[in-house]
Order: structure tokens, then sequence, then C-alpha cells
């Protein structure tokens, strides 16, 4: 096989429940803020949700806010935020070589239950449904209105890819540079899911929505007492770009997408398989050409449920047993960002490059041995011994898609 | 509803569905999409907005009707005589 061109992080644009930027937003996860609130929406009444207080007027006008959807917003904002930070200026670049790929969990209940509870005030007369619903529906919606916005005429598209997307959206990224297809990607994830009460009358139907009395502690996973999902809103999308031009234009680096690994459980259509994950794994490790000790962070998917949170252990110590790796956990600060998840985890540990510290897993009172991990991080961050070279997100969804990403500190 | 008040209604109706646009200067004998940006989508949401405030049900001939401020006056006003003014993006 040739070799590929090393693609590299020059630049990154999130939208957290706990911050609108990587600087606030690691900031708020070392000093163990979380983002979870109380939160209500129609049919389901009081639960909690992270929740995004980004300004969408910022990058939007008002009547393009009001027509796209929340979905498009958080991708607006993301990619505006990721364009800044990388230095671009897209005026002066061939747009049509710019690539836009949004993972999403799921698109288009938003809308379908706006409709289905307006035209349910007209004893459902469809001359009330609305016009709006098939753009705002179409699976490509957060994509496109980042076209719009930016007036980028290149591809631009989303992944389904259940909770696992976010990490699709830069894998896919990344294949684009190395193919030639574009020269610069816009990849990442994102979640407009608190804004659809089906998402969580389903976990509340399956048991897995999250119930504790202090929001904040809700979304507590590998503790014992751990009861389910916080449903959360956001995005993170990452400007991606052949390591050659970025060092071209002098960019900042933020780091090396070194590997990558999808598959499949192929074995349910809701709960998760160990040995699945750890093929998964595996193949990430396989691809990047690493040992499992050379990776020093793993970000774990756990999302706070029994099962889930058990058999992504099992699948971590069997790979990494006896390595010096730490383990930890963002969704114990944001609850789950759905499509957004896998790129937003990921950005929330990017800048232990720099400061030497792992993120703790926060919320754990009691841990479930089931969970303990060795190089498990509780509580509060840690400095490891061992300089942080290389971080390894996990990100896995319904219908038994897993999602393995390393990134790498640049190394010339 | 009074002639003012419809004109009333439909720069209410105008404002929440392009609430970046000035509307109090619109000039009632100029068509609509020469003097603020509005596109068909825009206009198909007014038609909404009518249908979803005042019951009102404007069939796809007469949609020309619509194009200035005076036009939705003269085509309204039959149909908004015996309505209550509402009110969204303009109240206060």
């Amino acid at each position: 096989m040739r070799e590929l061109p090393r693609v590299v992080i020059t630049g990154v644009g999130l939208a957290s429940p706990n911050g609108d930027s990587l600087p606030e937003y690691r900031k708020n996860l070392l000093e163990g803020r979380s983002g979870v609130v109380p939160y209500s929406i129609r049919h389901v009444g009081d639960t909690f949700a992270g929740v995004c207080k980004f300004d969408p007027l910022r990058y939007q006008t008002r009547k393009e806010a009001r027509r796209g959807t929340r979905a498009g917003g958080i991708s607006i904002w993301c990619a505006n935020e990721a364009l800044k930070d990388s230095g671009i200026d897209l005026a002066s670049r061939d747009r049509s070589r710019v690539g836009v790929y949004i993972g999403i969990t799921e698109h288009g209940n938003v809308e379908t239950e706006t409709q289905i509870h307006e035209v349910a005030q007209y004893n459902f007369d469809l001359s009330f449904w609305s016009h709006h619903h098939n753009p705002r529906t179409v699976a490509n919606n957060p994509a496109g209105e980042v076209t719009l916005s930016l007036g980028i005429p290149g591809p631009a598209y989303c992944l389904g890819g259940a909770c696992a997307a976010g990490n699709l959206g830069l894998i896919h990224g990344m294949q684009m540079l190395q193919l030639g297809i574009v020269d610069l990607a816009l990849g990442g994830g994102v979640s407009e899911s608190i804004h659809t009460f089906g998402i969580f009358a389903s976990f509340r139907a399956q048991g897995a929505l999250a119930r504790h009395e202090d929001a904040s502690k809700a979304s507590r996973p590998f503790d014992r007492d751990r009861n389910g999902i916080v449903v959360s809103v956001g995005g993170c999308l990452y400007t991606l770009e052949r390591l050659d031009d970025a060092l071209a234009r002098g960019a900042k680096i933020y780091g090396e997408v070194r590997g990558y690994f999808v598959n499949s459980d192929a074995s349910d259509f809701v709960l998760p398989n160990s040995k699945g994950q750890q093929a998964c794994i595996r193949g990430a490790l396989a691809h990047a050409g690493l040992a499992p000790d050379e990776i020093d962070i793993v970000n774990t998917h756990a999302t706070s449920t029994k099962q889930g949170d058990e058999v992504e252990c099992e699948a971590i110590r069997s790979v990494f047993a006896g390595a010096h790796t730490r383990v930890n956990n963002t969704k114990s600060y944001i609850g789950h960002t759905m499509g957004a998840a896998g790129a937003l985890e990921l950005a929330g540990n990017i800048p232990s490059f720099d400061d030497g510290l792992v993120h703790p897993t926060i919320n754990v009172d009691n841990l479930d041995p089931a969970c303990a991990l060795d190089g498990l991080v509780l509580n509060e961050p840690v400095r490891p011994e061992r300089r942080i070279d290389r971080i390894l997100n996990m990100s896995f969804g319904m219908l038994g898609i897993n999602s393995a990403v390393i990134v790498e500190r640049y190394r010339s | 509803m009074t002639r003012d008040e419809i004109v009333i209604a439909i720069k209410d109706i105008i404002a929440t569905i392009a609430p970046d646009e000035e509307v109090s200067n619109l000039a009632m004998d100029v068509r609509l999409r020469d003097q603020i940006e509005l596109d068909s989508m825009d206009f198909l949401d007014i038609v909404m907005e009518l249908r979803k405030r005042y019951g009102v049900q404007v069939p796809e001939e007469d949609y020309m009707q619509l194009s200035t401020l005076q036009g939705c006056v003269d085509y309204l006003g039959p149909k908004l005589e015996s309505k209550s003014l509402v009110l969204t993006a303009l109240k206060g």
C-alpha cells in the first residue's frame, strides 16, 4: 500500500455543556465542573440534560437561526470557531476543496416531533404542516447549513453512526484528505438530541435514563450506583489538514491523527459487546502500528449505564492489562452528547499534550468493583510520570457500531 | 380589524419570519421582496402565519395579491374584518 499523507488537527471549534471554547472546556474538566442541569421537556417532564450556552447569533442572523435546525446552528458555531482557531481565512482558499463531514446520532426527530405537536393543535390538518420540514430533516442538514453559512461549494454531508458518529466525521475527513479529494476538512460531530422528547422517553423505557437528586452528579460512569444516561447537546468540529499543508502555512498543530478503526458487533440492537469493542481497539492500535502500552490516555465511551460501563471495562482490561495507560471519562461532566460525543470528548483530552494532566472521571463516590480498572483516574486530575504522547478515544453506538481514534503529539 | 390594523398584522408577521428586517418603514405600493429580503419559503411562512393566527386560507392562485402591503390590505380586508389583531414580534 502506498504511503498515505499524515493528517493533523490544526483547529478546534466546540460547543459543550461546560464550555464553548477549548480553553474554557478544559479548565472546567480540570476543575471538576459539571455542565449537567435540571431540564424539562414536553411529555417527559423533569429530567436532566447537558445544555450549551453559546450565542448562535455570533455567526447566524436571526432568520438563519429560525429557518435552520439546532444541529445546523451548532455546526455553524463549531465550524466558524474551528476556522478561527486554525487561523485559516476561507476567503484566500479554493472553497471547493473544503469538505464538511459531520457525524450524527440521529437527525430530524426534533423537527418531526415539533410538527406533529403543531398539527395536533389543529386536529391534524396537514395544511398546518411546515414547508420547512423536509429541508430541516434531511440527513445532510447540519453539514448543508455550514455550506450555506460559509459559502463552501465542496463536498459536505453527515455520517450517521449512532453515538460512535463523532469519531466518524473526523475519520472521514482524514480519509478525504489522504485521498486528495479535499485540502481542508471540517470533521467531527454534533447533536441536538435534548430537543426531542423521544430520545429521553426511549432511554427511560429502556431503564437507562439517569436519576439523581443532584443534576451535577447524575452522570456518573463507573460508580456503583450509576443508573443511566444524561442526554446532552453539543458539537465539535476540527480543521484537519495534511501535515505538509499545515507546515507550509505555519499552522499551530494540536496533534496528528495517528490511527483509527470502525467495526460492528453484529450481535444486538442495543446491547454492547466487549469482543466487538476489543476488536475495535486492537484494530485502531494495529492501524496506528502501536502497542497498548504506547497509549497514554484511553478516553472511554462509558455512558453511566450498568451494563455498558462494565462491558467496556472488560474490553479495556483485556487490551491494556499491564500497560501504563490512564483511563478517564468525559461524560461524567457533560453527559452524553450523542453524535458529538467522540469528537467532543477527544477534544477535552487533547490539551493533555501541553498541560501534562489527565482529566479525571468525576462523580465516582463508590467505585464499582467491575469497573476498577488499573489506571482509572478518579475525581482529581493526575500528572503521569511518563509524558502524554497518545490519546485513544472510544465511541460506541446502537446496532453495535464501534469507533476508535488515536491522536498523537505532533513530532516532525 | 381595521385596514390600519391589517397593515400592523402583516408587518408583525413579517417581523416574526424575517426578524433581522426593519418593517416600520415599509412602503405600501412597492413589492415586499424589493424592500426586504424575502424568498419563496418566507412567503409560504406568511401564508402559514395567516392560517394559524387568523384561520385565513390563501389559495396558491391568490399569492400574487399579497406581493405589496397595499395588496395585502385589499385582499385580506374582507377576510380579516371580523378578526382581532394578534401581535407576536411587535408587541410592546
